[in-house]
């Protein structure tokens, strides 16, 4: 049995707008609202790293949590956007955190990947304890590069977000999770080492607004759920459009879907645990199911179903 | 009502405008559909010709316009 404990989250300072964006593009900043739901994204400064932005998201979760750091048996660290082929950030955030002597394992996945570290942590904390998941991402390096390509640029941001997945308690039991990869669509949405990232924007949303709505309807039918029964749903923040469209398909109001893509943009693996971290800061856990997904390059997607074990509990 | 004429009014339906590209046109590259369209196009397309299509055909080239949409549909019905 696994459980989420809590989470933690942290955004860089720098705000850019799409004012800024706009400038540079030669479009309207209502546009780039239109296109994507996005005002506003973060970029970290040049000399912030991936494990910086990772570290940062971690100490955010243990604090929050007040985890004893003996108790994590194992370290997961998702990004698409790290600085080296290897190793990646996951030993050196593991240094820093004082998570040393157990392993620290890179997932090398852009937009699924923090689903991804939960779901298998979900299936390893009955073997190795507590597992802290962080998702990190730098997509600034790759997006605000001259020439602007304006269909990546306008979309992502920089930031991280954690979890801390539990064997022993926590304020929501983790129930079900499916995940999928199809590799018939891998030059979609792509990023080779020293980029740029190429993306094919109808194709990646063909693809997410018929797998995700689909990937999460079965995980609800099969544990007996009915999609408006879901207290929140918590997506990767991909474009408040797809969102939008996600929650269409499903038969469920938008609102149901938590969103903060309007501040940060998309930060890619990081952007879902983000959302849990604010989600979980302002509403506490609440008593009714929720539902975490996420959709990315690959293509690898897939849902996760918590349920709050005490009624009302608040995060820590 | 012919197999294009049908594709048509899902294509006008979608766009919710009186569009009429040519059978060659991108639907895509003129404006008259954006990527947030496409999903609802290929799930009105199954709907009206009664197929499903799966995920191995999911490629927006197949959907582009109105003579690829032909060439789908004739390969599926």
């Amino acid at each position: 049995m696994a459980f989420l404990r809590g989470f933690g989250a942290w955004l860089p300072e720098r705000v850019v707008t799409n004012e800024q964006l706009a400038q540079r593009l030669g479009c309207q900043p209502d546009w780039i609202h239109n296109v994507s739901g996005i005002r506003e994204r973060r970029y970290a400064e040049e000399t912030v790293t991936v494990a910086d932005l990772a570290v940062r998201a971690g100490e955010d979760c243990l604090a929050r949590t007040g985890a004893d750091r003996s108790k994590i048996g194992m370290l997961m660290v998702a990004s698409g956007s790290a600085e080296r082929r290897f190793p990646g950030p996951a030993a050196e955030v593991a240094r820093r955190l004082e998570l040393t002597d157990r392993p620290a394992i890179d997932l090398p996945m852009a937009s699924a990947g923090s689903l991804f570290g939960m779901a298998l942590a979900s299936r390893l904390v009955d073997t190795w304890g507590d597992v802290l998941v962080i998702a990190a991402e730098k997509m600034s390096v790759f997006v605000d590069r001259e020439p602007l390509d304006r269909n990546v640029a306008i979309l992502f941001g920089d930031g991280a977000g954690a979890c801390l997945v539990s064997g022993a308690a926590g304020p929501a039991k983790i129930v079900d999770s499916i995940l999928r990869s199809d590799g018939a669509f891998t030059d979609a949405l792509k990023l080779d080492f020293g980029g740029p990232l190429v993306m094919n924007g109808l194709s990646v949303i063909l693809q997410a607004a018929r797998k995700l709505p689909k990937a999460i309807k079965e995980l609800l039918a099969r544990n007996g759920i009915e999609p408006n029964a879901v207290q929140v749903y918590l997506l990767h923040q991909a474009n408040q459009n797809l969102i939008a469209k996600i929650a269409s398909g499903m038969g469920v109001e938008t609102a149901s879907f938590y969103s903060n893509i309007e501040r940060y943009g998309n930060t890619s693996s990081a952007s879902m645990l983000i959302a849990a971290s604010e989600w979980a800061a302002s509403a506490g856990f609440g008593s009714a199911p929720l539902v975490f997904g996420g959709f990315g390059a690959g293509f690898h997607w897939g849902a996760l179903l918590a349920e709050p074990v005490t009624p009302g509990a608040v995060s820590q | 009502m012919s197999q294009q004429e049908r594709i048509l009014n899902i294509i006008q339906k979608i766009a919710k405008k009186d569009v009429r590209p040519d059978a060659d046109e991108s639907l895509f590259d003129a404006g008259y559909l954006d990527s947030f369209a496409l999903p609802d196009m290929v799930s009105a397309l199954e709907q009206e010709f009664g197929i499903e299509v799966p995920d191995s055909d999911l490629n927006p080239r197949k959907f582009e316009s109105i003579a690829r949409i032909e060439n789908y549909l004739n390969s599926r019905l």
